[in-house]
């Protein structure tokens, strides 16, 4: 019911919302809870798994029934939900269902960074913030809600108005933190925005929550939490109940019982202390005792004590107050129990911990506190402050709580987690059964893992436990708290991290070519590579076979512009090459190239690559696709941590090279019409050496010959600027020829064909030189890293798994990559033996069959044999080859 | 998420930074001399300590430059 | 058409400066190379870290303890070999990135984990980074503010994808 006057809603602003399919109206500034407690919807979805009824139980974040799905969005507390014009929102029994699609939602994220972060706004958290920005230093408050205006505070209602120094104070309001990591570092939500906060000092101001009372079906419909009965009518003007029973244990329910006389309801409070306050002048009658029962068709009609029935439709309930301290304890510091609530000890990190997040619940008290921290931050940050002078606040004087963890009754009707179901019969349960951890019990339970973290079931769960245990909660201690503190949607998380921005798609100059004329592209790293370029109807298979034909028997062409590059440069360049490599390029003559390959220090084969010598002092390395900024981190790291005495820096240059490589038979007669300055006969331009040039368009261009496919082969190198260029000026000389684009499908085939190895395709970080059967790279004369793991009892067994050949018996049949091979007398039930895998397997044009590269173990001493791959419906024998199947004496390499 | 110092740049993410795990493990200076289970000792073997301990640090998305550092491996503090 | 091309002909909405010259320059500060480098610039190298000097109509960025990047106009394409000296590493890079400009920094912060407040980062700075999940060089070059990014080419297109989504997003979360 709607209170005439009060609140502080904007009566003129009316908004209209549907709940579960009923309309309603409600006001600007209203949360979905209190429209819904104004409409007198109090009741919400039944619970999770014992089916009874519920209803709004608090006024934030704290909520654990009134649970809403909003739109796409799922599992949100209707007591933080604000309201708006047209909102929709259904009631949930406990858990949500993600809708795949958020619509036209947009979640995005913000990096800040702040000298004092301040994380609650109520008014501790303003006052303290007010007081830190004083100063001139950059102060950030974030809260659930901040009214705008001056900070007011009850009994002081002029307030204090920000100081005019605060330039830098910015503040989020309806924002929640919810996270706290290392070195300061705060994950907020708001709306739609997670926020990466970095603070050099923060303030915790997060308040306290409002513990429930255990007894005999405290779940009712009607039953709320005091505080939450009191910001309902203060905040809102909205009244729960007309008939209402205050029952406490502890002073500040009595703010409540005064909202509740002014408002017009008809109060009677029972109070566990033996000397309850006498409201007798004020008409209401105070009970000292405890609630046993409570009764109702499905929403509260009565309560019990141990002898009264008191007719009523609300049950205000404040069972003491327990600090929010989920984010101090997430930033590592301790906790310790104080007799009544657990309350902040030692800070693991920068901040402070102000007002009743810090058990100090006296609001004087509270902004001394705030005042103090605030005044400590800015001096700490490099702005001081003065203290500001305290806004005038009544003291007050308390009478101690008087805790109740249980009221005796039917433990399985009295509900310790009403988000989770669970009862004092579930804790007795977990403690018969031996379990004396909270963690234990936690878990035994599922106390305190629903998405409101167990903020009003956690500590009642304690004093249930602490009391069949015989001790005090202290002595159990809390279980962990960890981030998310408060519920999170992946959506939010994922930000604007999605779609084609999930993840950089890197491209060569030449990309819109490949797409322009139909490639199929393939991921490789995060390139976007071409696979085969299709003619309209054919398929895969008939595209590759005929991509590969034209590179064995014509000419084809490859944008290889995605393999890493690197200067290297220096006096020492040659020197540090071969301790990097395991074959020498300290000799390699200027204008030559070579291949290489690279192991870790365990002798394990790491990257391969042609290097080319532009000068005495300078190298130009080629890396694999995957590999290039691995390679580039390797080298910096030998060379700063190892050898800084010798003389070599480097450069990535992997965009600054576009890089077309340009194979067959017929690639010397195109190359020839490409680049018309340049001497292409065997004898002036032979195999691994390279030319600078101009192309017949007037591009500067360095070619090489380079061969990975064992034909003859170039590779042309111009400026990224012209690798277009470059790429349409191939094309077009090799039209005569039928030159044939060609993706990495046929790439790979070719190699395989020729027995070349893909670093990453045919090795895995077990694999060495040796056992690729490339002994022959492997330098006796030098030092390298890695070398003197391959003299290693394990790494020089000679029954390794080694790179061998495949041919299946049925030459049509493809063997799968990474297919197990077994002996052919293996037994097929498990555990079966297995030899190794398929690491490479395609269908090859020039062969016309089928094969596949494999490692096998002991394989070069199994030549000849048969094994099988057993594929679950199907088996495919294969016989074990010399890997090269292709050219074995090379012949073709020339031309 | 740490707030790592690259003696370079000052204070950066973490997610900018690679991990190079335990400083002055020095490379052998003759590696063929040493017993394979001196070698192993170079390649597999490193402190694990609960507390101080140093480390290096690559500014990978930076300046790329390697430091040492002294971290404390159970408050993630860093002391150098 | 012209046979050159940068990674972002074409892109609509984003403002890309194509075809600046790039030369990484990686010497010891101390030595006389680096003094003959200078010299030869007009300007000295800058010594601190992640800052820029002003060389005429070319920009000197400080990359790292022994690395800079001398960025100048189109077309100046004498600076590699100006800049060329026996013991010191010169590359021309002037391909490997090109460069976006963009005039806000809450844009820039919806990717960049960087403090770019004024009191932390202004005209005159640069710094290695992330935006998003590419590799920048972040520089600033005035205080109104506007910023240029030096990206990879590959990563181009990623970058100004990104720039354009996160435009849309600003003003509603700004
Ligand atoms: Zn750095």
């Amino acid at each position: 019911m709607r209170l005439p006057e009060g609140g502080e809603i904007d009566r003129t602003k009316p908004l209209t919302f549907t709940l579960d399919g009923v309309e309603y109206s409600g006001f600007e500034g209203d949360t979905l809870a209190s429209a819904m407690i104004a409409n007198g919807v109090l009741q919400v979805a039944p619970s999770l798994y014992r089916h009874r009824p519920r209803g709004i139980f608090s006024a934030g974040i704290e909520e654990p029934n009134a649970l809403v799905q909003v739109g796409p969005e799922p599992s949100l507390q209707a007591t933080t939900v604000r309201l708006t014009d047209g909102l929709v929102a259904r009631t949930l029994s406990g858990v949500g269902r993600l809708t795949p699609d958020s619509g036209q939602r947009r979640y995005d994220k913000r990096y800040t960074h702040t000298d004092v972060l301040v994380i609650g706004a109520g008014p501790a958290g303003r006052m303290a913030a007010t007081t830190a920005a004083a100063g001139g230093a950059r102060v950030m408050l974030v809260g659930l809600s901040y009214p705008s205006g001056n900070v007011r505070f009850r009994g002081s209602p002029q307030g204090i108005p920000p100081a005019d120094g605060a330039a830098e104070l910015r503040v989020l309001s309806g924002a929640r933190a919810f996270g706290y990591y290392d070195s300061n570092y705060v994950l907020v939500a708001h709306q739609q925005t997670l926020w990466h906060v970095r603070a050099r000092r923060v303030i915790l101001a997060t308040g306290a929550h409002e513990q429930p009372i255990v007894f005999e079906n405290n779940d009712r419909p009607g039953i709320m939490l005091a505080g939450a009965v009191r910001k309902y009518i203060t905040n809102y003007a909205v009244l729960p109940g007309r008939k209402a029973v205050v029952f406490t244990t502890n002073d500040s329910a009595y703010a409540t019982v005064a909202a509740l006389v002014q408002s017009g309801a008809e109060v009677t409070v029972v109070d566990s202390r033996p000397n309850p306050p006498d409201l007798a002048p004020q008409g209401v009658e105070v009970i000292s005792g405890l609630i046993t029962n409570t009764d109702g068709p499905e929403r509260l009609t009565a309560v019990s004590t141990q002898d009264r029935r008191i007719e009523c439709d609300l049950l205000a309930v404040s069972g003491g107050w327990q600090p929010a301290v989920h984010l101090f304890s997430q930033s590592r510091g301790t906790l310790r129990w104080n007799g009544q609530a657990f309350v902040p000890d030692t800070p693991a990190q920068a901040n402070h911990v102000v007002g009743a997040a810090n058990g100090t619940f006296d609001t004087r008290a509270a902004l001394i506190e705030a005042t103090e921290a605030g005044v400590e931050a800015a001096a700490a940050v490099g702005y001081p402050v003065p203290p500001p002078p305290l806004p005038a606040v009544r003291e007050r004087e308390i009478t101690p709580a008087s805790p109740v963890w249980l009221v005796p009754g039917d433990p399985r009707n009295q509900f310790v987690d009403l988000q989770r179901d669970a009862t004092v019969a579930d804790i007795r349960r977990a403690v018969g059964a031996g379990m004396r951890s909270p963690e234990h019990v936690k878990r035994y339970t599922t106390i305190g893992t629903g998405t409101d973290q167990g903020r009003t079931s956690n500590v009642p769960a304690l004093g249930v436990i602490a009391a069949e245990l015989g001790v005090t909660p202290g002595d159990l201690g809390t279980t962990t708290f960890r981030a998310p503190s408060v519920p999170v949607s992946f959506a939010l998380m994922a930000g604007r991290d999605r779609g084609k921005l999930h993840d950089p798609i890197r491209t060569t100059p030449i990309h819109s070519w490949h797409v322009a004329h139909g490639a199929e592209f393939e991921n490789v790293g995060h390139w976007k590579r071409p696979w085969f370029y299709p003619k309209p109807g054919e398929d895969m298979e008939t595209a590759v076979l005929r991509e590969c034909r034209a590179a064995r028997t014509g000419v084809a062409m490859q944008d290889a512009s995605t393999l890493g590059k690197i200067e290297v440069v220096g006096a020492d360049a040659g020197e540090f090459l071969n301790r990097m490599y395991t074959n020498g390029f300290k000799k390699l003559p200027v204008g030559s190239a070579r291949y290489g390959m690279m192991c870790k220090a365990d002798g394990m084969v790491f990257d391969d690559g042609v290097t080319m010598r532009l000068a005495d002092d300078r190298y130009y390395v080629t890396t694999t696709t995957g590999g290039a900024a691995n390679v580039l981190d390797w080298f910096e790291e030998w060379s700063q941590t190892e050898w800084p005495e010798l003389d070599v820096r480097f450069t990535s240059v992997t965009e600054q090279w576009s890089t077309i490589a340009v194979v067959g038979p017929q690639s010397r007669a195109v190359i020839g019409l490409v680049a018309p300055d340049l001497d292409v006969s065997n004898e002036a331009f032979p195999f691994m050496t390279f030319r600078e040039t101009t192309l017949v368009n007037g591009i500067p261009a360095r070619i090489a010959r380079i061969s990975f496919s064992g034909e003859l082969a170039y590779e042309v190198n111009v400026s990224g600027w012209y690798g277009l260029a470059a790429w349409n000026a191939i094309h077009d000389e090799g039209k005569p020829y039928d030159i044939t684009p060609y993706g990495t499908e046929t790439m790979h085939v070719l190699r395989a064909e020729k027995g070349f190895p893909i670093v990453g395709q045919d090795t895995d970080g077990t694999v060495t030189p040796h056992d690729l059967g490339m002994s022959w790279i492997v330098s006796r004369q030098k030092d390298f890293v890695g070398k003197r793991s391959l003299r290693r009892p394990d790494t020089a067994r000679p029954d390794r798994k080694h790179l061998v050949g495949l041919l299946p018996v049925d030459p049509a049949e493809l063997l799968p990559e990474g297919a197990q091979m077994v002996a052919s007398d293996a037994p097929l039930t498990p555990p079966v033996p297995m030899e190794g895998h398929v690491t490479s397997s395609y269908r090859s044009a020039v062969l016309e069959r089928t094969f596949a590269l494999a490692l096998i173990k002991n394989g070069r001493h199994r030549i000849g044999e048969t094994l099988l791959a057993p594929l679950g419906d199907r088996v495919i024998a294969a016989t074990v080859t010399e890997p090269v199947f292709y050219d074995k004496e090379g012949a073709r390499r020339d031309g | 998420m740490l707030l790592i110092s690259c003696p370079w740049c000052g204070e950066r993410e973490e997610t900018e930074f690679h991990y190079g795990g335990q400083a002055f493990v020095a490379y052998p200076a003759d590696p063929e001399s040493l017993s394979d289970e001196e070698w192993a000792q170079y390649v597999f073997f490193r402190d694990n300590p609960k507390g101080a301990f140093a480390e290096r640090w690559v500014h990978s998305a930076g300046c790329r430059r390697w430091f040492n550092t002294v971290r404390d491996t159970v408050t993630n503090e860093f002391q150098s | 058409m012209s046979l050159r091309r940068s990674p972002l002909a074409g892109y609509p909405g984003i403002t890309e400066i194509p075809f600046l010259t790039m030369v990484n320059v990686r010497v010891r500060p101390t030595g006389d190379a680096a003094a003959r480098i200078s010299e030869r610039l007009g300007g000295p190298l800058p010594v601190v870290p992640n800052s820029v000097v002003d060389a005429g109509s070319r920009h000197i960025l400080m990359l790292g303890p022994d690395e800079w990047l001398v960025v100048g106009p189109d077309g100046d394409t004498g600076l590699p070999d100006l800049l060329r000296e026996p013991s010191a590493s010169v590359v021309d890079v002037s391909a490997n990135r090109t460069t976006i400009e963009v005039r806000s920094r809450d844009l820039l912060e919806h990717g960049c984990t960087l403090d770019l407040h004024p009191r932390a980062f202004h005209a005159g700075r640069c710094a290695q980074t992330m935006i998003a999940r590419t590799q920048v060089i972040l520089w600033q070059t005035s205080d109104e503010p506007v910023y240029r990014l030096l990206v990879r080419g590959s990563f181009a297109t990623y970058l100004a994808d990104w720039l354009s989504d996160a435009t849309g997003s600003t003003s509603s979360t700004g």
